[in-house]
């Protein structure tokens, strides 16, 4: 939606830009001219401005509809367990029960340790990551159209374009995978698997470098590949949205949206399934 | 790309969601599966139970149709001994009875025979009596013979 006024360039920048709440340093130049007395905490209103803020900012739009979802998720999930019965089963409850067994048959099939928190993590992450992924298929402009018409100017609704969110979930994971490998060999024994393999103990450096980077590259290819696909999944409807005239857009978004609810739902599993395996590699 | 405060309150969120999902969520959804998982399995045994009771009753049902016709055949068979039994006796009662009766009917033809000869024989004393009178009329005396008619009557 490339209007006169905006170049296509633009508007491609102005979608990737998150609503961001942030601190801006004293003697900021903000994108209208006017300088900032002291340092101070407002919505950005350009691109340099978000990524002036450094760490000190908050993605508004991440963090709101992520919560949004994950709520909407747990409620629903909540309510019908509540009601679940053991007799015959509504359309609804069938829904919740398929997925939580799709996730517990998972669970099973590579990690084969008791463990109580396995399954409801794989759950949520599987249902929430899922969900959010599922916004990308929500047409690019209909919600930040819609809060503009608000004041808000930026907005972007899929959280999994945001490696912050990507990332949140899978520095969370690797924590707990540190936690059990900790807990469950100790930390001697999770310090040897480090150092001592696969070079002989005198290499150790080399060693510990090489697992180091086995161990870190764990969270970092968790998040970048689920925010990787969803980053360009969405960018392509962008780059639809902006280039072509609306009554051909379709003949295009169509078939990505279609191909896309494949990659939604896989890269969902994917990042299920990969915490399942990596926590199953701690506990062995 | 920028990296911040997000990816805290994004950890932060997803840390409250597996705490909620594990303590409200997966638990009863599980229950629900494994109690029906439960259920299922126990109606399928009941299920089997059932088909065994249903034949071991077809069986029975055979053996008590067996014995049913046994014993009505065995019940037909005594009715019919007991039919010819009761005919026997029957006749053989009748039989009696007329034996009796033809009994008592020759009894009274004797009885009413000794009756009959009885007054005969006092009739025919009168008219032999009588007949006499005539003969000897004149020339015998009725008191004298009197007597001896009576002898000869009871000599009849």
């Amino acid at each position: 939606m490339a209007t006169n006024a905006q170049t296509a360039g633009d508007y491609i920048r102005h979608h990737l830009v998150n609503l961001t709440y942030g601190k801006l340093p004293a003697d900021y130049t903000r994108a209208d001219g006017s300088v900032l007395a002291e340092e101070q905490w407002v919505f950005a209103t350009s691109a340099r401005e978000a990524s002036d803020m450094g760490f000190m900012a908050l993605h508004i739009d991440t963090l709101g509809f992520s919560f949004l979802l994950g709520v909407l998720f747990l409620g629903f999930f909540w309510v019908m367990g509540r009601r679940a019965t053991a007799g015959e089963p509504t359309l609804m409850q069938n829904i919740v029960e398929a997925t939580v067994e799709f996730v517990e048959d998972n669970i099973k099939t590579t990690f084969a340790h008791p463990n109580a928190l396995i399954a409801p993590l794989s759950l949520t992450l599987f249902v929430w990551i899922l969900l959010m992924n599922l916004m990308d298929l929500v047409p690019v402009d209909w919600l930040p159209w819609t809060a503009q018409q608000f004041g808000v100017h930026y907005l972007k609704v899929v959280p999994t374009t945001d490696v912050n969110n990507t990332l949140g979930l899978s520095v969370t994971v690797f924590a707990l995978i540190i936690y059990y490998n900790m807990r469950i060999k100790g930390t001697r024994k999770f310090f040897a698997e480090l150092a001592f393999h696969p070079f002989p103990k005198y290499l150790f450096p080399v060693n510990l470098f090489l697992e180091g980077i086995n161990l870190f590259a764990k969270p970092v290819s968790l998040a970048l590949r689920l925010f990787g696909n969803l980053y360009a999944g969405e960018m392509v409807f962008i780059l639809i949205a902006a280039l072509i005239p609306f009554w051909l857009q379709w003949t295009l978004s169509l078939p990505w949206a279609i191909f896309h609810i494949l990659i939604i739902v896989l890269q969902a599993f994917i990042f299920m399934i990969l915490s399942i395996v990596y926590l199953g590699q701690a506990h062995k | 790309m920028n990296i911040n405060l997000t990816l805290i309150g994004q950890s932060f969120a997803f840390i409250l969601f597996v705490w909620f999902c594990m303590r409200f969520v997966w638990p009863p959804i599980m229950g629900s599966l494994t109690e029906r998982r439960e259920k299922i399995a126990s109606g399928l045994k009941a299920a089997q139970e059932a088909e065994r009771q249903l034949e071991l009753a077809r069986k029975q049902i055979k053996k008590m149709l067996t014995s049913a016709r046994e014993d009505a055949r065995q019940l037909a068979e005594e009715a019919d001994m007991r039919a010819v039994q009761i005919i026997e006796d029957a006749k053989k009662k009748a039989h009696e009875e007329s034996e009796r009766m033809l009994r008592l009917a020759q009894a009274e033809i004797d009885l009413n025979i000794v009756r009959a000869r009885e007054e005969l024989r006092d009739k025919l004393g009168v008219i032999v009596f009588s007949g006499v009178k005539k003969i000897v009329e004149k020339e015998v005396d009725q008191k004298t013979h009197q007597q001896f008619i009576k002898e000869l009557t009871a000599k009849l």
